[in-house]
């Protein structure tokens, strides 16, 4: 430990010499990424397989062909932030120390919220030292509306886009004729309930709402008392936005209670999910997400999965956009030959990139939102040839709404840095 | 100790705390050290209850969260000058916040101290943690509430707009606060919450209503809880439920404990071990969780009274210039116990490890070989027996060191 | 309406009597020892996962019989090496040493087994409905969950009251010192109480698992509830224990049942408030959404007005 403390006196010294010697010595630089999401304790298990994705997508795409930038590589510099705020805000300040300017981010939108607040904040107090965010998955409409940042871009659609597909979907389902919501009692289950109502409510006023319930996030021992509401309340189909363990015993306790109806999520599948809910959630879990995951429309795709696959058998790409979110970074960087975050921010605004499933992204400049496809998806083993957890099971598309559909309207009022 | 003598501690202390950013000035280095000052007075604000006054608490976050949180709105009515305040006075608003909320609780609770008081102590954090969740408008919900230091009137042309300003103005908070929880032991009230601790029935006999000396213990620990509470909204500009819920109460009563309860210095012994595992070790390992855990549990059963304890011990071999017989001996027992403890992190990372190799303290180790196996495990053994065979002659030594004559020398 | 009171009282039970076999160990441990053991939970979980294990190679049944056995016996040896070599710093350090320990054996698990939900399933023969009420089902396993707990109950109820042991286990709840003094082996009893109160949290873990879902924050889950219910019921008092248990697990099931709330009460009254009003988050608070907190809101007022708990005798 003593060494250690040495050593951070060093690596201030190693900064500022960075800092002051030309690009030409940069050459040899690994251009170096933060991976910033909880790598131990409880959630540990869905950020570490969000770095497996990403760690694994810069060594597939790009160090093994000889790097970027000519002929830097990528290193991944993976941070802890254990999914706490506060936590959040100690791995911020090491990223900064270690001159770590791009950090990936996803796991919680009050994590993101945190971030996003001390990014701008700090970037305004240290323009010599600016930091980019990744958002790759915190999907708080908030983060690129009434709260957007110019140092803030959100790779997944956010949570009204994906309700509003899962509606249509909904929508279209003629026996639905009454509908259960009930997720956890914090902003997104609030935004979750709130968008549903208002959507439902437009799209098929005679869907009638017979539960709106909140119950306190990661403290409910056994779902079955509200089950037993959603039983007795008679709704053809509940919606949920729960996730970890709140989801698995919720799902569980439906099915348990010989309840038949579709339930309609954002997050009930992979890391353990998906083989827990296993036969007995079969055609009753729907999802929705972007990049469909059966049928994997391009070959590049496929072996991407099977390569990632025979690396980490034990886990899946769970998280598409991470790869996304990598390949339009990479591409601004190649574009503007830099690796600063304001030039590359720059270059990302209004960028428009095929990914691995031949689909044409947009981010939009206004408020760095990105659109793409949507689907919703069932929980099966028929037709999936790449399934989730080993278990044989996994998610088949079952509907697709196109990118330029799924666009909304920001209210964002984006504040610029002058340059 | 003379007079003279206990001055100088305190200002080698104030030296100490003011001259640590001229040795270490990385943005990193500040940040620990941010969190070290808050650490330290929140551990020694909870030492006040447990180590002095004997109450066990699992929820003295609560006096730490509500006072930050009341600092940040106190932020966020200066940002938008609805008055107009300094923020160097904001952790005594957190204090403050912390003393109302102290003496509200203290008044029900500190009528029991043990078993009962630390239940009250634990569905009280629980409620407020969980009401705190419920009332999205002042405490935002999950995601907290923030504010920005930097309005208000500057002090002398500082905006402490970066990490190393709000560093000197805790330092200067963090050593106030240790004077005063200093002052508050040598009082006659902090004096019987130590009677109470150890008898209260005879503490009563002298005339001191053991509840009233709980009591005051009580309000004054929640007074300084909330003055960390305040230090931490400036630190971080924010603040979020996770600061008054159970993982932080549980975090301040490891501290308090590693370092050592019943010694003043022993909070701040553990305050800075604690953070510099939580911010160092947490980025080398994926497991750093576990090895607390069992440094934690080594620590209870080997050293009750924590690191500052350990170090205490050996006051007596010290006064008599025997410190120097414990040398060798512990050098003995203490590189093959180091070896296998650290054969056993070895061991515990490659089990954890997906890769076909990785590298420990520089060395390179096939996790797939059978043959990596067999010589950690033979390091690990040959290590722990090495350990157990030294044991009884440093036993021996400690012994000696101590004896005062041979003959008075009682068996363990 | 009925039959979700029906079934909110069915719910009630299933997670009465599951808290009741936690509790019951706890009560044991608290009534022999002085310690309130903060890891109990976690041997609960340990259960759970145990038997997650075994049920992949030998089934459900060989996890419902290993499992607790093992548990126990990791309990014991806890108490043997550990608790016992605190037990001389008193009891905050045992206490203490407990938290830690609770600490620790959730590190442990996601150590050993990843942090990621298991898979254990509740035997196939169980998989059918025990009966089907109003449209809903009642599964049998929630019934073979009764009926373990309640046979666990009469059980531990016929040991402790007619066997010498539990004489013994009766005489240390009123008169621990005497009880010393009478020559019994003290620290035997200690390790046998402990293993055993541990491998009944166990077992509540091995029949829990598979219906309240097996992962790394299950003990979390139910960890403080279980105090909470020892202190309710009055520390020591095995029949305390049980009818708190039954309290909190119907308390929490009707809370959640029921629809009322604020808004219900404010109109009762005839109040309203504007949706912009500064206690908004309270005038449209519902009883469901604070039914997890009623147990401490329940366990504060209790140790406020009757420290003793409903049945407790002794307050230290």
């Amino acid at each position: 430990m003593k060494s250690k403390i040495f050593s951070f006196r060093l690596n201030g010294l190693l900064l500022v010499s960075l800092l002051s010697l030309s690009t030409a010595s940069q050459a040899q630089e690994p251009v170096r990424i933060a991976f910033m999401d909880p790598l131990s304790g409880t959630f540990a298990s869905i950020g570490t397989s969000g770095l497996k994705i990403l760690q694994f997508a810069a060594d597939y795409l790009y160090n093994s062909k000889g790097g970027i930038l000519g002929g830097r590589m990528i290193e991944i510099v993976p941070l802890d932030n254990k999914q706490s705020p506060t936590d959040t805000q100690l791995q911020f300040r090491r990223a900064v120390s270690d001159g770590l300017q791009i950090i990936f981010q996803g796991n919680s939108s009050a994590v993101a919220n945190t971030l996003s607040t001390t990014i701008a904040r700090h970037n305004r107090r240290n323009p010599e030292m600016e930091v980019l965010q990744i958002n790759y998955s915190a999907v708080d409409p908030a983060l690129t509306e009434e709260d957007c940042s110019f140092w803030h871009f959100r790779f997944d659609a956010h949570a009204v886009m994906k309700l509003n597909v899962l509606t249509d979907y909904i929508a279209q389902n003629q026996d639905i004729k009454s509908m259960y919501i009930i997720g956890q009692d914090y902003s997104f289950g609030h935004v979750v309930a709130d968008t549903s109502i208002r959507l439902l409510n437009e799209k098929r006023p005679d869907i009638e709402i017979v539960g709106n319930e909140f119950h306190p996030i990661g403290q409910v021992k056994d779902f079955t008392p509200y089950v037993t509401k959603i039983v007795s309340s008679g709704a053809d189909a509940v919606i949920t936005g729960n996730f970890g363990a709140d989801m698995v015993s919720l799902a569980r306790s439906i099915i348990d209670s010989g309840l038949e109806i579709p339930v309609y999520t954002f997050y009930a599948a992979y890391d353990g999910i998906t083989a827990t809910l296993g036969e007995d959630g079969k055609n009753l879990i729907r999802l929705v997400h972007n990049e469909s995951s059966n049928p994997i429309p391009t070959e590049t795709r496929k072996d991407f999965i099977r390569a990632f696959k025979a690396k980490n058998p034990n886990n899946d790409v769970t998280q598409q956009r991470i790869v996304n979110a990598l390949q339009m970074m990479v591409t601004a960087m190649e574009e503007t030959q830099s690796t600063d975050p304001y030039t590359i921010a720059l270059a990302l605004e209004d960028m428009r990139f095929t990914n691995m499933s031949g689909e044409e992204l947009w981010m939009r400049g206004s408020d760095h939102q990105i659109f793409q496809s949507l689907h919703v998806s069932v929980h099966t083993d028929e037709g999936v040839e790449f399934d989730a957890d080993n278990s044989g099971f996994g998610l088949l598309s079952e509907y697709h709404v196109p990118a330029e559909e799924t666009i909304v309207e920001s209210s964002c009022q984006m504040q610029r840095p002058r340059r | 100790m003379g007079m003279i003598k206990k001055l100088s501690v305190w200002i080698g202390y104030l030296i100490v705390l003011l001259a640590l950013p001229q040795f270490f000035d990385s943005i990193l280095a500040i940040s620990i050290f941010n969190q070290m000052a808050i650490a330290i007075v929140f551990s020694l604000s909870y030492n006040m209850l447990l180590g002095q006054g004997g109450m066990l608490s699992f929820g003295h976050a609560v006096y730490f969260g509500l006072g930050g949180f009341l600092a940040v709105h106190a932020l966020i009515l200066i940002e938008f000058e609805t008055v107009y305040f300094s923020i160097l006075f904001i952790p005594l608003i957190g204090g403050v916040i912390g003393l109302l909320a102290a003496i509200f609780i203290g008044s029900f609770s500190t009528r029991k101290a043990g078993t009962i008081f630390a239940m009250i102590s634990l569905g009280i954090g629980e409620l407020i943690a969980a009401t705190s969740l419920i009332f999205t408008d002042f405490f935002g919900g999950e995601a907290g509430i923030s504010g920005d230091r930097t309005f208000g009137p500057l002090f002398f042309g500082v905006d402490f707009a970066q990490d190393l300003e709000i560093y000197y103005l805790a330092a200067i908070w963090v050593f106030i606060a240790t004077v005063f929880m200093y002052l508050f032991t040598q009082t006659p009230a902090g004096r019987m919450a130590n009677a109470v601790r150890e008898n209260p029935e005879r503490a009563e006999f002298i005339g001191y209503s053991a509840r009233r000396v709980r009591f005051i213990s009580f309000c004054a620990s929640g007074l300084f809880a909330g003055i960390a509470g305040g230090l931490f909204a400036l630190n971080y500009e924010f603040i979020t439920e996770e600061n008054l819920n159970a993982i932080t109460s549980g975090r301040v009563l490891l501290m308090a404990y590693i370092g050592g309860l019943g010694y003043f210095i022993g909070p701040i012994i553990g305050a800075v071990i604690l953070t510099l595992m939580n911010s160092l070790l947490s980025n080398y390992s994926e497991l750093w969780m576990l090895y607390l855990g069992i440094m934690f549990i080594l620590t209870v059963m080997f050293l009750p009274r924590g690191f500052a304890g350990f170090i205490m011990m050996h006051q007596t071999a010290w006064l008599r210039g025997n410190l120097k017989q414990l040398a060798l001996p512990y050098l003995i027992s203490g590189i093959p116990a180091f070896l296998f403890s650290m054969t056993c992190v070895a061991m515990i990372e490659m089990m954890q490890t997906e890769e076909q190799s990785f590298s420990f303290f520089g060395m390179q180790l096939a996790t797939d070989a059978a043959l990596t196996w067999i010589v950690a495990i033979t390091i690990a053994v040959a290590a722990f027996y090495a350990t157990r065979r030294s044991l009884p002659q440093l036993r021996d030594a400690w012994e000696s060191a101590n004896a005062i004559p041979a003959s008075e020398k009682t068996e363990s | 309406m009925l039959e979700v009171l029906i079934f909110a009282t069915l719910n009630g039970l299933v997670t009465g009597l599951l808290l009741f076999m936690l509790a019951s160990g706890l009560t044991l441990i608290f009534s022999m020892m002085g310690v309130l053991n903060f890891a109990h939970a976690s041997f609960y979980m340990l259960g759970a996962y145990f038997a997650f294990s075994i049920s992949q190679y030998l089934g459900f049944w060989a996890g419902l019989i290993f499992a607790p056995l093992i548990v126990g016996s990791v309990g014991a040896l806890v108490e043997r090496y550990g608790l016992r070599r605190v037990h001389k710093s008193g009891h905050v350090a045992e206490l203490v040493f407990t938290f830690g320990l609770a600490f620790l054996v959730e590190e442990a698990i996601q150590f050993i087994w990843g942090r990621d939900t298991k898979n254990y399933q509740s035997p196939d023969i169980l998989d059918f409905p025990l009966f089907t009420l109003f449209g809903q089902e009642f599964s049998a396993y929630r019934g073979f969950m009764i009926a373990i707990s309640l046979g666990i109950f009469i059980c531990l109820y016929r040991v402790l009251t007619r066997s010498r042991i539990g004489i013994i286990i009766q005489a240390a709840i009123t008169h621990p010192n005497t009880v010393a003094n009478l020559g019994h082996n003290v620290p035997l009893i200690f390790m046998g109480v402990f293993g055993v109160g541990t491998a009944l949290a166990g077992l509540a873990g091995v029949i829990a698992g598979p219906v309240l879902t097996t992962f790394p924050g299950m003990a979390a889950v139910l960890g403080s509830i279980v105090f909470v219910i020892v202190v309710i019921g009055g520390l020591g008092s095995l029949a305390g224990a049980f009818i708190a248990s039954l309290l909190i697990g119907l308390l929490q099931s009707y809370a959640i049942a029921s629809d009322v709330g604020m808004p219900e009460l404010l109109n009762l009254i005839g109040v309203s408030f504007e949706s912009s009003h500064p206690l908004n988050d309270l005038w449209t608070l519902t009883l469901p959404q604070v039914a997890p907190i009623l147990p401490f809101l329940l366990l504060v007022l209790v140790l406020i007005f009757r420290p003793t708990g409903l049945l407790g005798k002794r307050e230290e």
